[in-house]
């Protein structure tokens, strides 16, 4: 029982605390996958209709369907660490946990874990399924998609430390920032076409997004065949920003949190 | 280190325009049970929270087991352990589950003895595997019990911590209270409306009204003070302003 500053058996715990929600629900496990599974099918049929009479989309079957299974990736990251959050909340549980030794950093490393836990059984299985229904692998981009995923899941998590940040602040009634923020950036991250065809003045908007920079890459390896480093140390030096100023703001939001006397009242 | 496992000195909270707490002292022996009571609002729950490091307060010092709880709260939370009614635990995860959980946050080495001893001590066994959620309140009071006894905390603070018991079951609570805090030579701090509850538990009492501290001492020495029977009696006087009025006053 010492005062460690950062315990992996306490994050642990708290992985373990979703774990055993997971595990006894099924429906939960499929609902994981069920989303991303509904988006892969749909978008598979768009490309298998565009290929032939697109000759865009002609140059890469599997575009599409590479597209939509990355998009979820950073859908899926950023609900991993936001609606887990939310939980806590409801279950009025936050005032235990932050009188236990937990400290907030092991907190936010274990939603991170958590996310990456939700979004590998999601993704993963909606990427599987793709395998049969199209006989698209998108494990078949090889190396360059450990990268994408990377960059990704950070920009989720980002986004999903700023959303928790602001329902700490703003209580459950913000609980819909959850979906509407990373929306908001879906426009503007290039999923599905590239970020050249965004009216000039919204490509400098786009091109603060980690997330149009691995978009923009996945369309290089796909179409031309080749990784596009500079794109991938854009994306990721982007994302150290973005990651630390998710943390920065979920900390600051505790700290408001402590003074405003949240903790023990926050919840449903 | 100091014969006060609790130290408070001018701690004040205000909330905007709301001053909850007005610059509180109070100290708290080891291994001592101390009642915090007052009305609602009286600032119990916010002076505890305080303690806890849950809240920050506007102005005072609060010490706990010798360490600046302000700037060194995790130096003693691995030490400490509170139960609230105003917190709860995940509904969805069995009370085995739940308390699996918090005894890997308080770094317990043997999970399992420890949750099988807590399970007879607060007969708890019978729904141990049962979502918590699906619990009548007395078995979530017993349950949140369990849980902040789970580290064998040096420093307990309990915020109506029988409240949702029948008298049987709070009766038996309080006993295993009072066996923890004689075995253990914990010290432990209450707030709470139940009077009796204090008298049978508590070594001292401290008052408090409108986020002051109105009145302190033992029991004895305030039934004496106020010439009541019972410290309902005194707790009434002090609710509705009457220990300011000489006339219902006994002798000091």
């Amino acid at each position: 029982m010492s005062a460690v500053v950062f315990s992996p058996r306490r994050i642990g715990a708290m992985v373990l605390r979703h774990v055993y929600l997971m595990r006894k629900s099924w429906p939960r496990i499929l609902e994981l996958a069920y989303y991303p599974s509904v988006q892969m099918i749909l978008w598979g049929f768009i490309a298998k209709f565009l290929t032939t009479n697109s000759s865009w989309v002609a140059q890469a079957p599997g575009l599409l369907i590479a597209s939509v299974l990355l998009w979820d990736i950073l859908f899926r990251s950023q609900l991993g660490v936001s609606l887990t959050f939310f939980e806590e909340m409801y279950s009025r549980n936050l005032g235990h946990l932050f009188v236990s030794p937990l400290r907030p950093y092991e907190l936010v490393c274990s939603k991170l874990v958590i996310s990456l836990l939700r979004t590998l059984i999601g993704v993963g299985g909606a990427a599987l399924l793709a395998i049969p229904f199209y006989h698209y692998s998108i494990f078949s981009m090889g190396l360059p998609l450990i990268a994408f995923f990377v960059n990704l899941m950070m920009m989720g998590w980002a986004i999903g430390l700023m959303v928790a940040a602001l329902v700490l602040r703003w209580g459950l009634g913000a609980e819909s920032l959850a979906w509407a923020l990373i929306f908001a950036a879906a426009p503007v991250s290039g999923v599905y076409y590239p970020i050249n065809v965004l009216p000039g003045w919204l490509q400098p908007l786009a091109l603060a997004l980690p997330a149009s920079h691995v978009f923009e890459g996945m369309r290089a390896v796909m179409i031309e065949h080749q990784f596009r480093t500079d794109l991938l140390l854009n994306a990721l030096l982007l994302n150290l920003i973005y990651l630390a100023a998710g943390v920065v703001i979920f900390l600051a939001a505790f700290h408001a949190a402590r003074k405003r006397g949240l903790l023990l009242h926050i919840g449903e | 280190m100091s014969d006060y496992a609790i130290s408070v000195g001018g701690l004040t909270k205000r909330f905007g325009k709301v001053l909850a707490v007005d610059s509180v002292s109070f100290n708290v022996r080891q291994g001592t049970t101390c009642a915090l009571l007052g009305g609602n609002g009286a600032g119990k729950t916010t002076t505890l929270s305080v303690l806890l490091g849950l809240l920050l307060p506007t102005a005072g010092r609060v010490t706990v087991l010798g360490e600046d709880i302000l700037r060194h709260r995790y130096r003693v939370l691995p030490r400490m352990n509170f139960t609230s009614p105003y917190v709860d635990l995940p509904k969805r995860l069995t009370v085995a589950e739940n308390l699996t959980v918090y005894a890997r946050l308080y770094g317990l080495k043997n999970v399992r003895p420890r949750l099988e001893e807590l399970s007879e001590e607060l007969q708890i066994g019978a729904f141990m595997h049962r979502p918590y959620g699906t619990l009548s309140a007395g078995q979530r009071t017993r349950v949140a019990l369990a849980k902040s006894l789970l580290n064998e905390p040096v420093v307990l603070l309990l915020d109506e911590p029988t409240a949702s018991l029948d008298p049987d079951m709070g009766d038996r609570m309080r006993g295993l209270l009072m066996n923890y805090q004689k075995r253990s030579g914990a010290t432990l701090l209450v707030a709470s409306h139940n009077m009796l509850e204090v008298e049978r538990m508590c070594t001292d009492v401290i008052i408090m009204r409108e986020g002051k501290i109105v009145d302190q001492g033992t029991p004895q020495a305030l039934l004496t003070r106020y010439g009541r029977k019972n410290l309902e009696e005194v707790f009434l006087d002090v609710a509705r302003g009457r220990a300011d009025e000489p006339a219902t006053r006994g002798t000091s």
